[in-house]
């Protein structure tokens, strides 16, 4: 057990190395830092006075090292753009972000879960055939064209729901909430259908072959053959396990919850990390960039740690053959 | 030929499913609609002589009171939306099928080299493959995308944005192939035929490329078809983004974000039609390959 969380250690942090070797490189690649940093009137001597400071003309190893060490201790640099300290930034702009990709991900999973037990048990009622075909068309399509339909029909025709912002927050420190107005409840409602819909329906595809797999099984027929009511059998023994994998894939899609608030953010103006980010890019603001990936990184690997460390905990099964492919 | 296709497994189970038939029949006419866009478009939505300030924001014809030449109306710059959508759907489905080209090649030849060769390339390219895979796609594609371009410099910015786009949505995808293909060689390379084809001395890459190639083919056309559903969708999400394909040749992500801007004016057709197409589109290259992949798997006859 612990040599395998050990293994599993080593192997994130060998992942994160390479991300901050990435992050790192971007600045060697795009542009000079001291021009992105300087006014046209600054002199020759000034800029290289700067360039000394900053520490650009140290070898690329010591510098490789002190980026590591900065980000470490979550220091970003300053943005080219906004001239603010990047963690700052970030950091005010991480409530917003976090609020709607986990209010998405419970969204997606009350009703995902439910819907697909139902095409799971109900495998050939109409209403399972309707659910099943929309929800291949739920991944056709694009999260944004998505986003745009729901602003045109509640913002736009209806008139019920706002179509940017957050609405109104309240700040507790650093963390500004809108789940505590109602303005700020009705603002979230249409950006987390967008973000949840895609996860929502990958979530009831999931538990509804989950729950073919499991139904099939002989300690559901023995179930059955003890007599056992219907209800105890669908839910106290099938359910429960097929909810397993549903836990862990899960807690992978929460990184790509957070990658596609990128679009989601800019559908609705929301603003979060996802939007930071977008603007860094059209910008051309690295250091923004390379913090947004670095954080990205560390959000994906840990909860990729987790999920491994948890799996091996619930399902003894996977002890005996995880360790050999730890990539499938 | 003809019999050969017809008595195969493939175009049974094709002709035996009607919804595959409609998807294949509609993925069809739109990729031939968009290949001869010039010919079958009401107007060139690029020549800017033949367009009209004057026929700006009108309505879908059914719905205009007096002016019928826009089918599905026209945009904030008289642009006819039929055309802008044949036009639009070129570039989404030659940048989807470029990229997946790339990604194709890409994955297949490292998968081949990881499977063959073993050892420390197929370590590399596989824990290569890993980190990548545990990143989303479009935020790869959104970086790769945004790194390029702030290379080049900014005049050539707009001239490259479509190889750029596709080189950035073709590296984003190559993992599947990969790790498809090496199981495949893997597999293959213990068969008694590649390994008489080594004892005749064979040169590997031979090997590779006349044995083994083609026994990954199957799969490999089943990530391909459902790849290209994921990279016209990511190249139409960068396009809406506004980090994609530049307004002056605008794909379908484009002209949606265009649109989009008139949404609130209740001009919904400028939008709405083009991501209608999108949509579309994709479903239908969804449904072919779910399809395929279902043909292909033997457990499932």
């Amino acid at each position: 057990m612990l040599a395998f969380i050990l293994k599993r250690l080593m192997q994130s942090l060998l992942v994160m190395f390479f991300v901050a070797l990435i992050a790192f490189s971007m600045f060697q690649f795009v542009g000079d830092p001291v021009h992105q940093m300087v006014g046209i009137e600054t002199t020759l001597e000034e800029r290289e006075e700067l360039r000394e400071a900053l520490g650009l003309n140290d070898p690329i190893l010591v510098q490789f090292s002190r980026f590591v060490l900065d980000a470490v201790t979550f220091d970003f640099g300053i943005s080219y753009q906004h001239k603010k300290p990047v963690a700052d930034m970030i950091l005010s702009r991480m409530p917003a972000t976090l609020e709607l990709a986990v209010f998405s991900a419970l969204l997606a999973l009350a009703l995902g879960i439910p819907m697909g037990v139902y095409t799971g048990l109900r495998r050939n009622t109409l209403f399972a055939h309707v659910l099943m075909t929309v929800s291949l068309a739920g991944v056709s399509l694009p999260t944004f064209l998505i986003g745009i339909l729901l602003i045109f029909v509640f913002a736009v025709m209806l008139g019920w729901l706002p179509s940017f912002g957050r609405g109104e927050v309240i700040d507790f420190g650093w963390w500004s909430t809108g789940l505590l107005t109602v303005a700020g409840l009705k603002a979230l409602i249409l950006p987390s259908i967008t973000l949840g819909l895609f996860q929502m329906t990958l979530i009831m595809r999931l538990v509804r072959s989950e729950m073919l797999e499991v139904l099939r099984t002989d300690y559901i027929k023995f179930a059955r053959a003890r007599g056992l009511p219907e209800y105890v059998v669908n839910f106290r023994h099938a359910l429960k396990n097929a909810l397993i994998p549903v836990i862990t894939v899960t807690g992978l899609q929460l990184g790509s919850i957070i990658a596609f608030a990128i679009i989601t953010e800019t559908v609705f103006q929301w603003p979060g990390m996802g939007l930071l980010f977008l603007q860094s890019i059209q910008t051309v603001d690295i250091p923004i960039m390379s913090a947004y990936l670095i954080l990205i990184a560390f959000v994906v690997v840990a909860i990729n740690l987790v999920v491994d460390i948890l799996y091996y905990v619930i399902d003894p099964r996977l002890r005996a053959t995880r360790n050999a492919d730890p990539g499938a | 030929m003809y019999r050969r296709v017809v008595d195969s497994d493939l175009w049974f189970s094709f002709s035996r499913s009607p919804t595959v038939v409609v998807a294949a029949a509609v993925a069809t006419i739109m990729m031939m609609a968009a290949l001869f866009a010039p010919l079958i478009a009401p107007q060139d939505p690029f020549d800017l002589t033949s367009l009209s300030i004057l026929d700006a924001h009108i309505p879908p014809a059914w719905m205009a009171a007096d002016d019928h030449r826009f089918l599905l109306g026209s945009d904030d710059q008289g642009r006819d939306v039929l055309s802008a959508i044949l036009y639009g759907s070129r570039i989404s489905i030659g940048v989807g099928l470029a990229s997946v080209a790339l990604a194709l090649v890409l994955g297949v030849s490292l998968g081949l080299l990881a499977g063959y060769v073993g050892g420390r390339l197929d370590a590399l390219i596989m824990r290569t493959a890993e980190i990548q895979l545990s990143f989303p796609t479009i935020l790869i594609a959104l970086l790769l995308n945004g790194v390029m371009r702030s290379i080049l410099p900014a005049d050539l910015q707009d001239q490259l944005a479509i190889p750029v786009l596709i080189v950035a949505i073709g590296i984003s995808g190559w993992v599947q192939y990969a790790r498809t293909v090496r199981g495949t060689t893997l597999v293959e390379k213990n068969k008694e035929y590649v390994q008489a084809a080594r004892l005749i001395g064979i040169h590997p890459l031979m090997i590779m490329l006349r044995h083994i190639l083609p026994n990954t083919m199957g799969p490999v056309l089943v990530i391909a078809t459902i790849h290209l559903a994921v990279a016209i969708i990511t190249e139409a999400t960068l396009s809406f983004l506004g980090v994609g394909v530049p307004p002056t040749e605008p794909s379908l992500g484009t002209l949606i974000r265009i649109g989009n801007d008139f949404l609130f004016s209740g001009e919904w057709w400028i939008t709405m039609f083009p991501g209608a197409a999108l949509a579309i589109l994709v479903l239908a290259v969804n449904l072919l390959g779910d399809w395929l992949r279902d043909a292909f798997n033997p457990k499932l006859r």
